[in-house]
């Protein structure tokens, strides 16, 4: 490749006389890519919402914001959750709500303690399927350990909405002495996962229709903020914290590559991917580094304490499948390389927008 | 997997390329046909593992990089009607035409929906009696035996409400087309594997022949490419042309003459424009006459439009072989993945969008003239869309 | 171009029209149509595409052909070649 660099000086083009077919930056409209998890979403909060209202907190983009409330250090984080099928093999819409609220707070080392839960209900919803997710919204925040403190109920037109939509708001606290962020990656870090990747993915197209296909794989959809509290109980020092939802590992190791200056190497061969995930992803022409978790966490450790926080991870019921999958490097800043298991490399790239199924 | 893994095996992998690298003497410009190919190439790095003197040229083999320009503003102008279900395989949605994208479409309220089979797309039709059921029927040699399969059954359904709207291109006229234009590098061919195993591969003699190039018949998992170039290195070298099968397992002499049948049934062949590469006598298909009423080009009347590339796109030059992405003065300014100028940078496999992210890493690894820390690399201050920091 | 993989052929629905079968990818299971492999067997393995059956994969060919990579290896041992020695080293370095 090194024909790639010598011809770093291309003839500069006049912006004038170019005709360009489809510029996607300049949708007019929202398309679902908007909301896909990569850059598509990323633009959009640039451009719309930190435009708007940015302020040195916001600009934090960690899972959750740490603020200091009170005498207190206080991790605070909101998610809407919208789920096409409401249930899937494995969980439901308000299993989501609650781990996913949960883990972005756990995400900057909180103790998650108090959530609130908004539904926007669609005119001519069942009532039974709303007591189901009602009820899994329960039972997920005694399993994860916290209260629904607070709620609020709006109904639209049926027709505009998806049957149910839950909004999770939450708050908890973040112990002395820890601070987990992606700008702290740093080189010589070793990157973990807590398990085996695309799961829940997998499990939500397999009931998706026009894709359905029968597999034995079912979401993750689990909190894990007591195994960080594992995690943090063999060193405070623990760098960085994501859970890879949206866009899967591939988006959150991007975002943390750009946020931190830093290169992410991971090795295929070391990844854990699931044999019927693979399967799965196979025939659809899906990448599973794309696809979506809801019960992992990807952690930088430092290179000193890398063994001990795995068997911590390894010794917790959320973390039997943790591995280390890659390291933190000061090569290549900004982006995310995986060395391929003939021993080639290939870059992972910021998914544009949702990954669709393709033919080529 | 079975027939997966084993031929991921990285032992004999080296083996291959031990093999290649004691076989090569002088360069060598190998073009892959397909896109599915490339993909592979490019996700286990198998181009970065060659000796220096085999050079692969990606080539035009995607359907999505190759539907033309018109055709996508015929599908988007159908998928906005409002008693249409437009239905298309995913990589096609984010295809720029002119001015929007499928996406956008969606978007803006057509009801545009991705399927994995054609047959999905015929069962929408009979769920939907009320609407017109379009598929987007691309696709080379091999998915004409499933779109074939959709319209035929649309029919003995008596499914009025179905039709297909056709971009169906065939790989044998394109290696000729390749073959003949002037400046082209291409030495020898893998040529698609799940192709030939539809078509078979009685229509390559006669191309290896006239053109005095080799031609090897080439799978998809990463030992199956390592042999099919070990097997073009070694024709080129001993200064042969024949056509060789390095995808036994899944390509028989005949192809599979069930398949065959039926897209004679339903297809014809005709002229078909390759976006970026222009026409190419009888290089696709079109529905055949007992077929026409479910052309969807003529039942919505879109026949009338004609749209043309942007000049400045030299994506056909890239799928042709021709010039290498870096040598395109849009790449990396004006055209990013990001804001595709041309279909071979929009396909994550596409030639442009691969170089385009190894440049990236490159240009910046400390083996390779590292940019001082601090200041932006060569692209860096063109592309502030790629450095922003994207939050969750 | 193509995105075809070989699954397992778990069952047959001979009543189905066009013939339908339940295909296996690696613990994954989704339908395709069988019509153009009317004779394919339960156990039998295919390339399928687009939710379409096109070809029978054939063992005994799969199975020639790492038989025939694995050989090129020992060749090589066997002659202990210099050259291939330095280029197999070089190429793991670049794994690192």
């Amino acid at each position: 490749m090194a024909d790639l660099a010598s011809t770093a000086a291309e003839t500069p083009v006049d912006p004038a006389n170019w005709t360009c077919p489809a510029p996607l930056r300049d949708q007019p409209v929202v398309v679902m890519g908007h909301g896909g998890g990569g850059a598509l979403s990323a633009e959009l909060i640039h451009d719309v919402f930190a435009a708007a209202y940015g302020n040195p907190v916001l600009a934090g983009m960690g899972d959750s914001a740490v603020l200091n409330l009170g005498g207190v250090r206080l991790a605070f984080s909101t998610d809407s959750y919208v789920v096409r099928p409401l249930f899937f093999p494995g969980g439901s819409l308000g299993d989501l709500a609650v781990n996913g609220t949960v883990n972005d707070l756990a995400m900057s080392g909180a103790r998650p303690a108090y959530l609130s839960a908004a539904f926007v209900l669609e005119e001519g919803t069942e009532l039974a399927v709303v007591d189901r997710i009602a009820r899994a919204v329960g039972a997920a925040a005694e399993a994860a350990g916290v209260t629904v403190a607070t709620g609020d109920t709006k109904v639209v037109e049926a027709g505009h909405g998806d049957g149910v939509y839950v909004t999770t708001a939450g708050v908890g606290l973040v112990p002395e002495g820890v601070d987990i962020r992606p700008q702290r990656a740093r080189p010589g870090d070793a990157v973990i996962v807590s398990g085996p990747i695309g799961q829940h993915g997998v499990a939500v197209l397999s009931v998706r229709e026009g894709l359905e296909f029968g597999a034995e794989v079912t979401s993750d959809t689990a909190p894990l903020a007591d195994l960080v509290a594992a995690m943090l109980a063999v060193t405070p020092d623990l760098h960085v914290l994501r859970d890879p939802t949206r866009g899967g590992l591939a988006a959150s190791l991007n975002e943390i590559a750009r946020a931190s200056g830093t290169g992410v190497r991971l090795y295929e061969r070391s990844l854990p991917v699931p044999e019927a995930v693979a399967g799965a992803c196979g025939f659809l022409g899906l990448d599973p580094l794309y696809v979506a978790n809801e019960g992992r966490l990807v952690a930088f450790v430092p290179p000193g304490e890398a063994d001990a926080v795995l068997a911590a991870m390894r010794a917790h019921p959320q973390g039997g499948g943790a591995t280390v999958i890659g390291e933190c490097v000061a090569e290549h800043p900004g982006m995310v390389v995986v060395a391929t298991g003939l021993g080639g490399t290939r870059v992972v790239d910021l998914p544009l927008g949702e990954q669709l199924p393709r033919i080529c | 997997m079975k027939y997966i893994d084993e031929f991921n095996d990285p032992q004999l992998a080296r083996r291959l390329l031990d093999e290649i690298r004691a076989t090569v003497t002088r360069p060598w410009a190998l073009m892959e046909v397909c896109g599915g190919q490339t993909h592979s190439i490019i996700r286990h790095g198998i181009d970065q593992l060659l000796p220096e003197e085999v050079e692969l040229i990606h080539g035009p083999g995607c359907p999505v990089c190759v539907t033309p320009l018109e055709v996508i503003d015929k599908a988007l102008e159908i998928a906005s009607r409002p008693e249409v279900i437009f239905c298309s395989f995913g990589d096609m949605l984010r295809v720029p035409g002119t001015g929007r994208d499928l996406f956008r479409v969606k978007g803006e309220g057509g009801d545009v929906r991705v399927v994995y089979s054609p047959l999905d797309a015929l069962d929408l039709a009979r769920k939907n009696p009320g609407r017109q059921v379009v598929f987007f029927a691309i696709g080379f040699e091999t998915t004409a035996p499933a779109n074939a399969m959709a319209v035929h059954q649309a029919r003995r359904l008596g499914l009025d409400n179905f039709s297909l709207l056709v971009s169906h291109v065939r790989v044998p006229p394109a290696i000729e087309a390749i073959m003949t234009a002037p400046g082209c590098r291409v030495q020898g061919f893998l040529a698609a594997g799940h192709v030939c195993s539809v078509m078979g591969t009685a229509e390559y003699p006669e191309l290896a022949e006239k053109h005095r190039v080799p031609i090897v018949v080439t799978g998809f998992e990463p030992l199956d490419i390592l042999e099919g170039i070990r097997r073009a290195v070694r024709q080129l070298e001993r200064g042969e042309h024949r056509v060789d099968n390095a995808y036994a397992r899944a390509v028989r002499e005949q192809g599979n003459p069930a398949a065959q049948r039926m897209i004679e049934e339903v297809f014809e062949v005709a002229d078909r424009n390759w976006r970026g590469i222009g026409p190419i006598p009888a290089s696709g298909w079109r529905l055949a006459d007992a077929y026409r009423a479910y052309d969807a080009a003529h039942r919505f009347d879109v026949t009338g439009i004609r749209t043309e590339e942007p000049a400045i796109c030299r994506a056909g030059e890239v799928l042709q072989g021709m010039i290498k992405p870096t040598e395109c003065a849009a790449f990396g300014t004006t055209c990013t993945p990001r804001t595709p100028l041309g279909a071979t940078m929009v396909s994550s496999e596409g030639a442009c969008a691969a170089y385009y992210l190894y440049r990236r890493m490159n240009g910046q690894a400390p083996h390779s003239a590292p940019a001082p820390t601090g200041t932006p690399g060569p692209q860096g201050s063109r592309l502030p869309q790629e450095e922003m920091n994207p939050v969750g | 171009m193509c995105l075809a993989v070989p699954g397992k052929v778990v069952s047959i629905d001979h009543r189905a029209d066009p013939l339908t079968g339940l295909i296996d990818f690696g613990g994954v299971r989704k339908q395709a149509c069988l019509e153009y492999l009317p004779d394919v067997r339960v156990g039998e393995y295919v390339i399928v595409h687009v939710g379409v059956a096109l070809q029978r994969l054939d063992e005994a060919s799969a199975r020639a052909s790492l038989e025939l990579f694995e050989q090129l290896g020992l060749l090589e041992e066997e002659f202990g070649d210099a050259w291939r020695q330095a280029a197999l080293q070089e190429s793991g370095s670049e794994a690192q």
